[in-house]
């Protein structure tokens, strides 16, 4: 997870990883989420932050969580086991 | 010195095939007559123009041209409302179409343009450099291709070697079918339909930069030959020559097309002192500099002909100045790159500065 | 202090020089009304996938397109490309319009009769000429565009049986500049095809030549090539005269011209790349100009439109099923409405935008329609904003072909309906359902 900590994210939402040198944009609801996962929270965890952040209504959000994980796996930022808990 | 001028310009992209923006920009600052101030458009975040000390002032990206004329006329509007700029220079082969759609509308706005018209774009386009022939201007054999299966029978009209063309740009020279065929589905896989073909000219490669009125009549032409070349066929160094020929055929090319606005004209002179025109391209060549640094500024001239102000007489420029390239490198903290990606845009001057 | 509304969230990579890195700044509008009318209104009323049809639009092109021709021609006549599309509803608005009918086929004739065009108005074109849809057509006057000379030897055959005179006009195939000649249709012109075609019909007397004409393909952007073409009837039609006397009554150079779609292999947008209908009609004018005629007597110009008369006046309105992420980084975004009715989308890069308004990062993204079949994709990689499944996106410029060449498989195929020009709106073909296609199937008795 070392990757995801060395991520410098601007507040603008702009994303440089210093290891690649690859620079990626970020919307606010993944900024919070890849601070959540920087901190480690489980599935729960990482919901509940959601809904404390932004006004969500019905949204499938333990889907669009796995969604953003499975992006920082292909672009290498966790490892290629990496599961979110819970 | 006159009152000051914000100008617009595109093509930033100066990297080892040069887009003409950073060429324009130098040379309207180098104009010790022109109080200008400079807006670069930029269609991606890493045009090296951006990054380029005391070149820009405020930099914004624009739509590509393939995603139409809409989005680019919201995007204009947003830029002016920000900066304020009178005149715009497109530089691009591509973007000319939806600039000069929009001219009309721009110039109801306050915005000056120098462009060609769309049948004056139409004429030059390379699909169409015979119908120039139509009207007297010296241009080798060509054919317009839509479907690979025509070059099986290529050679019957236009023999090997020949040129392979896209619409916008790109050229290869190619010696065998096999070669002319890897080069059509390249064209078309870059530029789409269609491909060009056209007879290779051996010869000594002449450049002429050329600004038309409008009315048939030049405001001002440089010439020059290439004297570096680098493996794209890009002239790296090069210098200002006279040739009465090459200067009879520009005033040709402008009476017959009445053209408007800055233009390129590709020329090579054959062993036998004969002309023929390869190419016109309907905008600056990113060697315009030259055209300053020799005398006859006309990046100047069309941005004051835009702005719709009197123009004080061109100097003839001098033959023999030079101008040679040099390849360096920008340091750049990741803050104005990070803008233009997120937000689109790096304003350093304080807003309208006008 | 109230929170920020939830959004999927995005993690975008920068591709330098592969993607318009616009970032935030959306340059895609939503378009939530057709017509004034509001998308969800119509998916409400009449389901998903639907296909809506504009009158203005119709009418607009149509008007525009007679108006560039009558400006330089003293005699023009638009006939109404059926296989484009023909509807009912569709084709009503352009006979009412004044367009004559072009047809390709038996079924196509029937259609256009049954519409109410006379048969004398019909133009019946194409390669599928049997003996028997001659034997009908012939004593009601329908014009004939002979495609070769074993159908020319049958129109002999059946005018001396049915003790008519058929009007004909010959079909000339020609190589126009940069365009691949469609060489398979009619006679060809460069090889003295076509002048032996019309000697013979002119020189036997059973058939009466009243035309020519020519179409030069399809989608064809540059306005130059009717030039040339006009060029080349006009020399035939100068030939025929100074040979035989011979005054046509009309010329009829095809369809052809662009709708605002965009080609997959074209860059520019149709916005830009499209020629307008008075760009076409300058060029054919200038080309016609080398007619030799008799004053008064010049013949009518012919135009047989249907894509640039429809397309830009049909919209295709899909629901999204589904999101995936794909393997390599981008976006699926799975629809309702797949290559089974929005056929087209294997030549055109269809203009797509959402129905709804959107916030949030673009992504390249890639459409995928319901088929099991790996070839359903209806747009390559487009950048797209996110979308939550149930919400709709609008194709637009998607009138011509479509309704016509579409396909039922597993699946009904989706309501037709038009908007009219007072912000009215009907259905003009209803969606299938299993009735439909039940009724013309059979179980022999023995299963």
């Amino acid at each position: 997870m070392q990757r995801l900590r060395d991520l410098a994210i601007s507040d603008s939402g702009f994303v440089f990883d210093p290891f690649s040198g690859a620079t990626y944009t970020v919307n606010g609801t993944a900024q919070v989420l890849l601070d959540g996962l920087k901190r480690g929270l489980d599935r729960d965890g990482l919901v509940a932050l959601l809904r404390e952040r932004f006004e969500c209504s019905t949204e499938d959000l333990p889907r669009d969580i796995d969604d953003l994980v499975q992006s920082l796996r292909m672009f290498g930022l966790v490892p290629g086991g990496f599961e979110v808990r819970g | 010195m006159n009152a000051p001028l914000t100008v617009a310009v595109t093509g930033l992209n100066a990297t080892d095939n040069p887009g003409p923006g950073v060429g324009v920009i130098r040379s309207l600052r180098h104009c010790r007559d022109l109080n200008v101030r400079v807006v670069g458009l930029a269609y991606d975040a890493l045009e090296p123009g951006v990054y380029a000390d005391g070149l820009v002032s405020d930099v914004f990206m624009i739509p590509y041209p393939s995603q139409g004329v809409v989005p680019l006329r919201d995007r204009l509007a947003y830029i002016r409302e920000r900066t304020g700029f009178d005149v715009i220079i497109p530089t691009l082969d591509a973007e000319l179409p939806g600039f000069v759609e929009l001219a009309p509308e721009l110039a109801a706005q306050g915005v000056g343009t120098l462009l060609p018209t769309v049948e004056q774009l139409d004429l030059r386009c390379k699909a169409k450099l015979a119908a120039l022939g139509d009207r007297g201007l010296p241009v080798p054999a060509s054919r317009v291709l839509t479907d690979v299966a025509q070059l099986y029978t290529i050679h019957e009209v236009i023999p090997y070697p020949l040129v392979v063309k896209g619409p916008y740009y790109g050229a290869r020279v190619v010696h065998t079918l096999e070669e002319a065929v890897a080069a059509f589905y390249k064209m078309v896989a870059e530029w789409g339909y269609p491909v060009i073909v056209q007879q290779f000219v051996a010869g000594q490669e002449l450049c002429v930069l050329a600004v038309g009125d409008g009315d048939g009549g030049l405001v001002g032409a440089v010439q020059m030959r290439k004297t570096v070349i680098t493996d794209k066929g890009k002239g790296w160094a090069g210098v200002a020559i006279r040739d009465p020929g090459l200067s009879q055929l520009t005033a040709t090319f402008m009476k017959a097309t009445k053209w408007r606005g800055p233009c390129e004209l590709e020329v090579i002179r054959d062993a036998a002192g004969g002309y023929h025109v390869l190419e016109v391209n309907p905008r600056f060549p990113a060697w315009c500099f030259l055209s300053a640094g020799a005398g006859m500024n006309l990046p100047y001239a069309v941005a004051e002909l835009a702005a719709g102000r009197p123009l004080t007489p061109l100097h003839d420029y001098r033959v023999g100045t030079m101008f040679v390239r040099i390849a360096l490198d920008q340091i750049s903290d990741m803050d104005a790159f990070s803008r233009m990606s997120t937000s689109g845009e790096v304003v350093r001057s304080q807003g309208v500065s006008r | 202090m109230s929170r920020p509304l939830y959004d999927r969230p995005i993690l975008a990579r920068h591709q330098t020089g592969l993607m318009n890195k616009f970032s935030r700044v959306a340059s895609m509008q939503p378009q939530t009304h057709i017509d004034g009318v509001p998308v969800q209104t119509l998916t409400e009323a009449y389901g998903s996938p639907l296909f809506v049809f504009s009158e203005k639009t119709m009418v607009a092109r149509y008007r525009e397109l007679r108006d560039a021709f009558a400006r330089r021609f003293s005699k023009v006549r638009v006939t109404w490309s059926y296989k484009t599309n023909y509807l009912d509803a569709i084709c009503k608005v352009f006979h009412r319009e004044g367009a004559w009918a072009e047809v390709v086929s038996e079924f196509e004739w029937e259609k256009a009769r049954h519409n109410g065009v006379p048969g004398e108005r019909i133009h019946l074109n194409g390669p599928l000429k049997t003996e028997a849809t001659l034997r009908r057509v012939l004593p009601e006057g329908t014009l004939i565009h002979v495609d070769n000379f074993d159908e020319l030897a049958l129109l002999e055959r059946l005018a001396d049986e049915l003790h008519l005179t058929p009007k004909v006009a010959v079909r000339v195939n020609m190589s126009v500049g940069s365009l691949t000649a469609w060489s398979r249709f009619g006679f060809n012109l460069e090889s003295g095809q076509a002048m032996t075609a019309a000697n013979r019909i002119l020189a036997g007397k059973r058939l009466e030549l009243v035309g020519l004409h020519c179409h030069l393909g399809t989608f064809i952007l540059d306005p130059d090539s009717y030039r040339e073409q006009a060029a080349k009837l006009a020399g035939l039609a100068n030939e025929l005269r100074r040979a035989h006397g011979a005054i046509l009554s009309f010329i009829d150079i095809g369809g052809g011209f662009a709708s605002h779609s965009k080609l997959k292999a074209q860059y520019l947008p149709g916005e830009q790349a499209t020629p307008g209908f008075d760009r076409y009609a300058a060029a054919c004018a200038e080309g016609m100009a080398a007619l030799d005629y008799p004053a008064g007597q010049e013949p009518t110009i012919v135009l047989e439109s249907g894509r640039a008369l429809v397309d830009d006046a049909g919209t295709l309105i899909s629901t999204v099923i589904a999101n995936k992420r794909m393997p390599d980084g981008q976006r699926g975004l799975v629809i309702d409405a797949g290559v089974n009715v929005l056929f087209t989308s294997f030549w055109y890069d269809h203009d797509v935008v959402p129905a709804q308004p959107f916030g949030g990062i673009s992504e390249p993204t890639v459409m995928y329609g319901p088929l099991c079949m790996n070839i359903d994709v209806v747009r390559d990689t487009i950048q797209f904003p996110p979308m939550r499944t149930g919400e709709q996106v609008v194709f637009r410029n998607v009138g011509a072909y479509n309704v016509t060449q579409w396909m039922q498989f597993i699946t009904y195929r989706p309501a037709v309906v038009i908007i009219g020009a007072d912000g009215r709106h009907g259905i003009i073909r209803k969606r299938e359902q299993l009735e439909t296609l039940l009724a013309s199937e059979e179980v022999p008795s023995w299963l």
